[in-house]
Parts: structure tokens; sequence; C-alpha cells
């Protein structure tokens, strides 16, 4: 267990390795999709079929949604830190706390709370949505991911994907599968227009919450005793552990921070597309997973780039890649751009803008 | 007696590591644990630290056993490791590594004065405590990892190969503060491949040779046993 901790540093001999045909495969497909986005946004740009007004729009769009694959990608990448292990029911326990985000909602829309005292109301919601996704992912790590914690193999990830399963088709069994709509706030379809820009009220709504709670986070981990333990914990478990740290508390700790985190993206992602689905968060939680990777997993601010990164490219690509190729109604295909962009994030850059490779065990 | 290991065996699957050892740590001394490489030195400071699960015997600190005890737990009875090849936290500053070392300690004045007092013992640490410490060379780890050890106040402080990595001035630097660390009234249990110098500043001195005690005595005596001369000094 300690005797690895020295050949950390791996002998520069082997980059010096001989060139193969993987290689060169590689190297043509990094060069063809270079290519193709550069193509397309030449000809999207000479085209001239959207105005600076326009960009503007995708750009804040994407910030917007960016900001809260951020939250979710915390989530992935504190408990990846602390357990090496990749929380796929991450993206569900976000779900459970727009559904219950979304009950507090009704009841203030129907008693009339939300259009007498809106910001009340408003904090109710997150706070409900937040308890609810800490006290989830509190479950799950008690009973479902710590009696593997010591389990060889890919058991806790199979673990996680079981879970995944049954917060949906719990949700599901209790509530339907339709898609219900969010009650629409006083000031939903309020816009701003600085300098001429049209700002929906809502995006910078999402976003002041989303950097607030990550400017938190920040503190929370860089200012307290429990968030240097973590940095600890993440660093080198064993270690931590002689220090007098019990990593049990830090893994807890871990995910209530990524629980909290969850709570309040739960909130505004229902905000931005006024729906709940017990499906919801497979899709935002796959591309925060994704965005974690971009930012390199393990690392908080990597999560954060990375989630804003992804939501940005999700929303400009389309036009900017796709429109000048020809390609019709390119909006269709952004989450395929998503997903390609975490491809190929996997096969270039394992270890993400800021981290480590993820294949890459520490003792 | 603040620790003592009776009959330990423990294996990793079905290769056994050590087999019956007996370590008696009275309050007070510096006692060695010295060996070559793979003789199980350092599986038996890891079992006293609770990371790795003992077969048979008993490990009983003041007196009771802490086979139910976690990690954390026993360091919090004041038996803290330095673990081999340092282990500090990289991306941590070296005063946030110092603080991690007093994690099991509530006592904030008391703390913020052995912090203090860590950087008068090593000064190089007081000048670099902002960066982080994955950053510094191998003697100045060595430092923060055994400032951090202190920073415990342990009772007993394990070492695990304090010299290892290290060049030879060094080496005589970190022999000088482990002397000052127990001249200052913590007790010492050091684990070293230089047997030499482990044996010339240790009280008390235990010989292990796969996994077993071959021979017990005083440093002193140790160090001009023909025995230990024969096997290990050349």
């Amino acid at each position: 267990m300690s005797e690895t901790s020295l050949i950390t540093a791996a002998p520069g001999a082997s980059a010096r390795k001989r060139i193969n045909g993987i290689d060169i495969f590689m190297w043509v497909l990094r060069c063809a999709v270079a290519a193709i986005a550069l193509f397309g946004t030449v000809a999207t740009l000479l085209e001239g079929r959207y105005s600076l007004a326009q960009w503007f729009d995708f750009a804040m769009f994407g910030l917007t949604l960016g900001s809260v694959y951020a939250l979710i990608a915390l989530g992935y990448t504190m408990v990846y830190g602390v357990l090496r292990m990749i929380n796929f029911a991450h993206g569900d326990i976000t779900m459970t706390g727009a559904f219950a985000g979304y009950f507090v909602a009704t009841g203030a829309s129907r008693s009339g709370l939300l259009a007498a005292h809106p910001i009340l109301a408003i904090l109710a919601i997150f706070t409900i949505a937040m308890v609810t996704c800490i006290a989830v992912a509190l479950a799950t790590e008690r009973f479902a991911y710590r009696p593997f914690r010591n389990s060889p193999g890919q058991a806790p990830l199979i673990c996680a994907i079981g879970v995944s399963f049954v917060l949906e088709q719990t949700v599901r069994g209790m509530f339907g599968s339709g898609v219900k709509s969010y009650p629409v706030t006083p000031w939903q379809d309020a816009v701003v227009t600085p300098l001429g820009m049209r700002i929906p009220v809502i995006n910078l709504f999402v976003m002041g919450c989303a950097i607030s709670a990550m400017v938190i986070l920040y503190l929370i981990v860089h200012r307290t005793r429990m968030g240097m333990a973590m940095r600890a914990v993440s660093e080198d478990k064993a270690a931590a552990s002689l220090m007098g740290v019990d990593v049990d508390r830090v893994v807890v700790f871990a995910f209530a921070l990524g629980g909290a985190m969850a709570g309040v993206a739960s909130v505004c992602y229902a905000l931005i597309y006024q729906q709940v689905h017990f499906f919801m968060g497979f899709a935002p939680g796959i591309k925060a997973f994704g965005a974690a990777v971009l930012g390199g997993i393990g690392s908080i601010p990597g999560a954060m780039v990375g989630g804003m990164f992804l939501g940005l490219i999700e929303a400009v690509g389309p036009a900017l890649f796709l429109d000048g190729l020809g390609i019709t109604a390119p909006y269709q295909l952004r989450d395929a751009i998503g997903f390609l962009v975490l491809l190929m994030v996997l096969i270039f850059r394992p270890q993400g803008l800021f981290g480590e490779a993820m294949a890459k065990k520490r003792a | 007696m603040i620790l003592e290991i009776e009959n330990m065996s423990l294996a990793y699957g079905n290769i056994e590591a050590v087999r019956g050892v007996s370590i008696k740590i009275v309050d007070g001394g510096i006692v060695a644990l010295v060996g070559a490489n793979g003789a199980g030195k350092s599986s038996t400071l890891n079992a006293i630290s609770g990371l790795i699960p003992i077969k048979n015997g008993s490990i009983r600190i003041d007196g009771q056993s802490s086979a139910a005890l976690k990690p954390h737990e026993i360091t919090r009875r004041g038996i803290v490791q330095v673990p081999e090849g340092r282990r500090i936290f990289g991306r941590l500053s070296v005063e946030e590594n110092l603080l991690m070392g007093a994690f099991s300690r509530t006592d904030h004045a008391a703390i913020a004065e052995d912090r203090d007092h860590m950087f008068e013992l090593f000064p190089r640490l007081k000048e670099r405590r902002r960066q982080v410490a994955g950053t510094l060379s191998g003697g100045e780890q060595q430092m923060v990892a055994t400032a951090r050890g202190l920073m415990a106040r342990p009772r007993v402080l394990l070492m695990d190969e304090p010299s290892m990595g290290l060049a030879p001035l060094v080496v005589e630097q970190v022999f000088d503060t482990i002397q000052a660390i127990n001249a200052a009234g913590t007790t010492v249990l050091l684990v070293e491949q230089n047997a030499l110098m482990a044996l010339e500043i240790a009280h008390h001195a235990y010989v292990m040779e796969h996994g077993e005690i071959v021979l017990e005595g005083p440093g002193a005596e140790l160090a001009v046993d023909e025995r230990v001369v024969s096997i290990y000094l050349g």
C-alpha cells in the first residue's frame, strides 16, 4: 500500500516510442475534426446568416446552460476526488431535486405565494431542492456505495448505474412518466436590454445563482478544515487517515457538497426548460460528467471551466460549425456536438484541462 | 507501556509478511527497527497505524487492543506515522500540510503556536509556507513530512525510512532532527534500511529479517554486534 509511492514519476524514456498505425489514424482524425470545424466556421461567417445579436443570444444561453452543467459537474469531480469512482447516479440525484422543487413551486403558485412573495418562494424552492438532493446523495453513499467501497474492479460503477435506474423508476412510479410543466414565475419572461442586447432575466438569475453557489463552494473547500481534509483525501487517502482524518466523514462531506450543488442546479435547469420529467437527469448528468472530464476529473476549477465551455460549445457550436456546411436545422445536432467534444477529450487529452488522467491510479 | 506488539503476524493474501513479531515501546526512547528491504518493517508500522489488519497476535496501545480502531483513531491516541516516501500533500501549501498534521487536535491557539515552533525548527519551511508543497526539494519535503507528524503532538512518532532518497548531508540533518525531537520528549520508533545510522542514535533496537525479529538489544551493542555488521554493514 505504501510501497508504490516513490514510483510516481514515469521514466521519460518511454515518450520516444515508435510511431505506429494507430498514432497516424489518430492524427488524421484530429486533423479531420479540426478541418471540418474550421471549414464550417469560415463558411458560416462568410454566409453571414446570423447577426451579432443572435451570436450574443447563443453565447448567453450557452453560458447559462454551462453554469448549470458546471454545478452538476462539481458533484462528479468531488466524489471522484475522494473515492476515485464515477457516481453515475448524480444526474438522477439532480432530477430528484428538480421534482422536490417542482412540488414546492406548484404549491407556492396555487397558494399565491409565488406571486405575492416571489423571493421567499424561490428561496423555499431552492432550499427544499438542495435538502432533497443532499438527502438522496447521502442515502446513496451510505446504502449503495459504502458496501462496495473496497470491492475490486467495476462493481462500484455498476452499482452506480443501478442506483441511477432505481432513482428514475422510483420517481416514475410515484409521480408518473408524463412531463410536468413548472409554474411560471412572474418575471419568467422579463428581459433587460443593456446596450441594445436582449438578455432574459431568467438567464441572469440562473447564472447569478450558479456563480454564487460556486463561490461559496470554493470558499468551503479552500477556507475550512473539512475542505482542506477533502483536498488532502483527494491526494492521498491513506496519508490523510494517518493525519487523523476520518475518511468516511470526508466522503460524506463530499457527497453532501455535491448534493447541494446538484440541488441548486436542479432548480436552475427546471427554470430554464420550465418542465420536470423522471428522465430529465440523464442528459445533463452525462454532459456534466463530460464537462468534469473536460476540465480534468478531480479538479474543482476544472469542473467549473469545463461546464461553462461545454454549455458554450453546445449553444454556439451548431450554428458556428455546422450551418456553413449546409446542414439544415443544425440545432438538432447540439447534443452530438457536446458528446463529440467529450469523445475527443477522452481520446486526445484524457487528463482534461487541469487534472490527472482518469486511468492513473494513485496509492 | 505506550505501545506493545505481541507475537504479531500479518499476511498479504497467502504471503506472510510478518511472523510472530514482538516489540515493546516504553516512554521516552528511540527504538529502531532495522533490516533489509522487504524484511517486513514497513508492514509492521502500517499494522500499528491500522492501515493493514493483523492476522495473529495483538497490538496494544496503553494496554488496550487497537484491533477495532481505524487509522484516524489510532492517530488520535497519539501514535502518529510519518510514512515512507514522505507522502506529503503536494497540492496543498506547506502551511496547510502542517495544519493537516494537527487535524486531530482542536486546541487552536496551541496549534498556531506549534506551527510557529515548526517554522523555527525548519526555517526553510517558513520561507516557503505559502508555496505548494509538491514543488519543494526532497529534503524540504522530508522536513514538511516530519513537521507535519510533529504537529499532531504525538506520544510516539513512527518514522518510516526518513533517510530514503536524500543526499548524505541531508540525512545527517534528518537524524539530528530525530534526536532533537526525542530530546524534547517524543518517543520515536524509527524504521530504517540505513542500519548503522539508526543503531547509532537508538536506545533500543530490533533487527528484522524475512518477517521475523532475529536480534534485539541496545542500539550501541547491536551496532558492534558481528552478526549485524556482517549482514547489514558489510
